[in-house]
């Protein structure tokens, strides 16, 4: 399977938007850097990210939520938080990562 | 500029922080521009209202934070962060998620007052209608 990851603001670009579209159930999905801003619940691409969870996993990444004081209690129920460690190991366990830029 | 000219200045955010350096860019030229003696205001829309959220802490990115500068902004006389409305609740945050920016009144026996005005997306547009000079970052 592909672990994607996503380092844009949703609001700025459509990389996260487009990425949803063409993972396939099962794959990984890890938002990084500006691409945080995308597991916030209540925004206006929570609806995407909240229906792709019933197929994708959904990861982000907690340093680059605390650089940018994004309180886990604001994120979307299901998107699972990760650090360094678990990026690696989710980098290890895909056959491919697929960046999103 | 000729002396004792006094201009409006607006410096209009809309990137967010840390994953381009837009925001910490504008707060340099903000802080230099400081020393000018203008009449100078922040603006935050579109991912530019990310740059106020309350407890930003890079240590895990090991990046420098500087969200702290702007609750300083108010001692270089820096007293006017407008923040659009519609531009929180596109991205699921409310004024509660934003840092408290305050200032001291020196015209007023130093009271602390607020610095953020939550404006609405027309009426921020009416406020740059009324600005001499505008630096986009």
């Amino acid at each position: 399977m592909i672990l994607h990851t996503v380092n844009k603001s949703p609001f700025e670009r459509n990389a996260l938007v487009s990425c949803l579209g063409h993972a396939q159930a099962g794959s990984s999905v890890l938002m990084i850097e500006d691409g945080v801003y995308g597991a916030i619940a209540g925004s206006q691409v929570a609806d995407v990210v909240n229906n792709s969870l019933a197929t994708v996993k959904i990861y982000v990444l907690e340093p680059d939520l605390a650089a940018r004081g994004i309180a886990k209690e604001k994120l979307i129920s299901g998107v699972q938080l990760i650090d360094y460690a678990g990026f690696v190991d989710l980098a290890a366990d895909n056959t491919t990562v697929q960046a999103w830029l | 500029m000729s002396e004792g000219t006094i201009k409006k200045f607006l410096y209009l955010n809309r990137k967010a922080p840390y994953g381009t350096i837009y925001a910490l860019e504008s707060l340099e030229v903000v802080l230099i521009g400081a020393a000018f003696d203008q009449d100078v205001s922040l603006a935050f829309v579109d991912d530019g209202v990310f740059q106020l959220t309350k407890n930003q802490n890079t240590k895990g990115i090991e990046m420098k934070g500087f969200s702290l500068v702007y609750n300083a902004l108010g001692d270089y006389g820096i007293t006017k962060l407008y923040v659009e409305k519609e531009s929180l609740e596109e991205r699921g945050l409310t004024l509660d998620d934003l840092q408290d920016v305050v200032y001291e009144d020196e015209n007023d026996d130093y009271a602390e007052k607020k610095s953020i005005l939550l404006v609405s997306r027309a009426e921020m547009g009416q406020m740059m209608e009324t600005q001499n000079v505008v630096l986009s970052f």
